[in-house]
């Protein structure tokens, strides 16, 4: 039986209500009995490991699943939605984990999908990308309505999907780790933006492994672990390590010895003295993307990107793993000068690039897990020398369990897990080829407290036993708690290349804002 | 017990083999000898199941490579035009020669259809793969082109082929079996084992469900599409072999016409996704005797040849719908309650 409810009732009767909700898929009970409750004008966070039931909670809401058992209220009316459309017109605006709009369509179509302005029965234009133009301006984010949304980064696209979700007149707005990719800066606005949506009496639900966001944004918290409710709470009346501990489930020692652990460790700060370098970049470029770069990786070496939306962090990273070609400039891995074309020539030289986007550029979703996890080697191996089947069980079954991935089986199609599994199914992929030079982009989004110190833990041994770190992550405290040396890109150009060598969150922070040059906007989201 | 009935019901396989079956049993109906096989005064086998899987085997043989194709994502309308290509170049080179029953000069026949073929399918590969061209628009050229190379070939005549070894290919027994037949049994078990047996099954559904990502793990995109293609076009050129031996003759415009859509067809039926991704070729064998014992039924039954057509389409309507997304959802859920209800009386029993 899960904890007493310990959140007092307030005046108010719930928006939404939830009782004893049951979900199974094969081979899993994603939910098993739970209840939940929203208010009017309050913030409720629904916490919980990755894979513990949020998503598949909130789809049960917006009818995307369909109950096994339970009851779901709307504003006091039972209400069973078929399908996510009627839970929209029904005042349920929802942002969902996976960013789903239409990428060869313009960010203004993108917003107003299915609800564009419309004049002697055609679509008014003109009408649209205003109304476009005032809805992204609330959020802050200063991009043009008319360019196709494929070419902006997957923060935009996120940033898109909420300015899409407010615009709709809600009772009720859930968003599902809407920030996993984006700034402080963004993350500021969204805030500023939920709090006004607050006042006027919406209920929000939000998700996010962010416990920092949880605590400045939330009324009232939610826990789920294994599907089962773990309790609700009143935000300013639980403790940090409470939460933590209610959602894994364990003694709050463990973390701590493991946070300890990424901590400890005396790094080495300037491990190239003597060692030739692992990848010296010269002028990399890319018309469009980023002014020419230079940066040096050291073997075992973890070098941290650190920077706005839009800085040219993951361009950098996309030209040394092969995904884009460079317009100039050269690339020298140990010592040897090379071309890369595709990323398979970078693989061939031991270089991986594990994608921000897990979604359209990183997992295979119908494939399984296992074939997920072998493809990066098997592609290198050519497919007339297939992995022997019992390798390729020994390889799953070891990243299953090293990175704590939750799935029925390793036969399960990677669609059917939860958002940070896929994430840790994709890490498990690069891990795999043994790689020289690691280049992980926002390897820990959507993963939650405990899975990212193991997973920074991993990074950290790896690069102990002189594999090459290139790491991007939104997340500074990560950047530093990892990083050797620090480059700060601003306005898609190096300002800066530090050893990290007693830096702060602060020192970081004036840096990417400011550069150490001119100080000037950095984007129009600064207003 | 329910339970097993309802995996039963998810199967992939479950409403094609269910059609497969409901149209066999139609057809016993019609004709209660049916199923009998009986050998002949040559030790042939006989009977309308072999028919089936004799005249089936050309529509398999292409449905093989087709199902290769779109599960990468793509599709090829020219196999019919290579069927008709293939036809015209053997039986030229048969008639050209002075001796049209040396085996020799057969074998080197189909040889050269089959090489010419390749360079077809290579051709659609580039104009996919390096150009980048959608591949119903890159192969409704060579579909479009393709007959009239065929009558290029022909000089616009129908070619009357006499070789018995020629003849062999289509209608000869090996055996007691039809050796179209064996041919189609050879190539679906060489394709199963080919993409199975190795990584090219693994490589291709990659490159099939998601393109983007599988470039950036290192897929050779670009040579899987080259040969997936080659391949298609090298069995289209083998299924034209087989229907131009049966018929003895090379028709530019009428050898594998609407081939391409009854392969199309036995590859959906068989549950193989036009999006692309996982594909079966288990399935495909399976929606390629079901295409062919409704051409049968169709005479069994005596359905007026008018409405042969709107037969066929009520069929593999049915198998479509049965088959779909919504449907499978919805016995997925029916299975779930039956699941989820369980426990309840359970704890009532034992109360
Ligand atoms: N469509 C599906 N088919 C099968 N299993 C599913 C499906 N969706 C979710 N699951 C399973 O249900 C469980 C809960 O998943 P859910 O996505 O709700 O987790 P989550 O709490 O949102 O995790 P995360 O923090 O990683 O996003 C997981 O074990 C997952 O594998
Ligand atoms: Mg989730």
């Amino acid at each position: 039986m899960p904890d007493s409810v310990k959140a007092p009732v307030p005046t108010q009767a719930p928006v939404v209500e939830m009782t004893d909700i049951s979900i199974s898929f094969p081979g899993v009970k994603a939910l098993d009995g739970v209840d939940f409750r929203m208010f009017p004008g309050e913030v409720h966070s629904l916490m919980g490991e990755n894979g513990a039931g949020k998503s598949t909670l909130i789809k049960a809401l917006t009818g995307v699943y369909s109950v096994d058992s339970g009851l779901i209220r709307l504003g006091g009316e039972h209400v069973t939605f078929s399908e996510p459309a009627q839970a929209q017109a029904a005042g349920i605006s929802t942002v969902y984990q996976e960013v789903n709009l239409l990428g060869n369509l313009t960010v203004a179509e993108n917003v107003l999908l299915g609800r564009e302005p419309r004049r002697f029965g055609g679509i008014d234009w003109r009408a649209m990308r205003r109304r476009a133009a005032e809805i992204l301006e609330g959020l802050s984010l200063d991009v043009d309505p008319n360019s196709l949304l494929n070419s902006h980064s997957l923060a935009v696209q996120q940033l898109v999907a909420i300015a899409r979700a407010i615009d709709i007149k809600a009772k009720v707005l859930i968003l599902d780790e809407p920030t996993s990719s984006l700034d402080l800066e963004e993350v500021a606005e969204l805030f500023r933006v939920i709090r006004s949506l607050k006042e006027s009496g919406v209920a929000i639900l939000f998700v996010s492994h962010f416990l920092d966001q949880v605590y400045e944004i939330s009324d009232r918290l939610t826990v789920l672990r294994n599907g089962q409710l773990v309790g609700e709470y009143l935000t300013p009346e639980l403790l940090r390590i409470d939460l933590v501990q209610a959602m894994i489930g364990k003694e709050l020692a463990t973390l701590d010895d493991l946070e300890n652990k990424v901590h400890s460790g005396e790094r080495d700060v300037a491990p190239t003295d003597g060692v030739a370098p692992f990848l010296v970049a010269s002028g990399i470029t890319r018309k469009g993307a980023i002014a020419p770069v230079d940066l040096v990786i050291g073997a075992g070496e973890v070098v941290g990107l650190a920077g706005l939306l839009g800085s040219g962090r993951t361009e950098v990273a996309r030209l040394i793993g092969g995904v884009d070609r460079t317009d100039g400039g050269q690339l020298e891995v140990q010592g040897a000068t090379i071309k890369l074309r595709t990323p398979r020539q970078a693989i061939k030289h031991r270089i991986a690039y594990s994608s921000e986007n897990r979604r359209a550029e990183g997992i295979v979703d119908e494939l399984s897990v296992r074939d997920n996890v072998i493809l990066a080697l098997q592609a290198d191996r050519g497919w007339f020398r297939p992995i022997p089947r019992k390798r390729q069980d020994e390889l799953a079954a070891s990243y299953i369990e090293a990175l704590n991935i939750k799935t029925p089986s390793a036969d399960t199609p990677v669609r059917n897990l939860s958002g940070g599994n896929q994430q840790k199914v994709l890490l498990a992929r690069w891990l795999a080829i043994a790689p020289r030079l690691l280049i992980l982009d926002e390897p820990t989004r959507g993963i939650d407290v405990g899975a990212k110190a193991e997973i920074q833990k991993l990074v950290y041994s790896l690069a102990e036993n002189g594999m090459s770190v290139l790491f991007i992550s939104a997340e500074l405290e990560e950047v530093l708690r990892l990083s050797n040396r620090i480059v700060v890109l601003r306005d898609r150009q190096k300002v800066a290349d530090l050893l990290n060598d007693g830096l702060d969150v602060d020192d970081l922070l004036a840096l990417i804002a400011e550069g150490v040059t001119e100080p000037e906007p950095v984007t129009g989201a600064a207003s | 017990m329910k339970q097993y009935v309802g995996r039963a019901f998810t199967h992939r396989l479950f409403w094609p083999v269910a059609m497969l079956v409901a149209l066999l049993a139609i057809n016993v109906i019609a004709v209660p000898g049916f199923l009998v096989i009986t050998v002949n005064a040559q030790g042939h086998l006989f009977g309308s199941v072999i028919d089936i899987v004799r005249n089936g085997a050309p529509t398999l043989i292409i449905a093989v490579g087709m199902t290769l194709v779109i599960a990468t994502r793509g599709i090829d309308l020219s196999v019919g035009s290579v069927c008709a290509i293939a036809g015209a170049v053997a039986c030229s080179i048969i008639l050209g020669s002075p001796n049209p029953d040396d085996p020799v000069v057969v074998g080197i026949a189909v040889l050269a259809a089959i090489g010419l073929s390749l360079l077809m399918g290579l051709w659609n590969g580039f104009l996919v793969a390096v150009l980048g061209i959608q591949p119903i628009i890159a192969t409704l050229i060579l579909m479009t082109a393709g007959r009239g190379i065929a009558m290029l070939i022909t000089e616009g005549n129908i070619l009357t082929v006499e070789s018995a070894p020629f003849k062999f290919l289509g209608s000869g027994f090996l055996l007691g079996i039809p050796v179209a037949t064996i041919i189609g049994a050879v190539i679906i078990t060489v394709a199963a084992l080919l993409t199975r047996r190795t990584a090219l099954g693994l490589l291709i559904e990659s490159v099939g469900i998601n393109p983007e990502a599988s470039r950036q793990a290192g897929v050779r995109a670009r040579g899987l599409l080259f040969t997936v293609y080659a391949f298609c076009a090298v069995l289209a050129a083998i299924a034209g072999l087989i229907l131009t031996s049966n018929q003895t003759a090379a028709d530019a415009n009428n050898t594998g016409l609407f081939i391409e859509l009854d392969a199309i067809l036995a590859v959906v039926l068989g549950g193989t996704s036009l999006n692309g991704g996982r594909y079966s070729l288990a399935g495909t064998l399976v929606g390629a005797l079901v295409i062919q014992t409704l051409v049968t039924t169709v005479y069994t039954v005596g359905i007026p040849p008018i409405a042969t057509m709107v037969f066929k389409a009520a069929v593999v309507t049915a198998v479509c719908l049965l088959q779909s997304e919504t449907t499978t959802a919805a016995f997925a859920r029916w299975r779930r309650r039956s699941v989820a209800r369980k426990p309840v009386t359970e704890a009532v029993v034992s109360q």
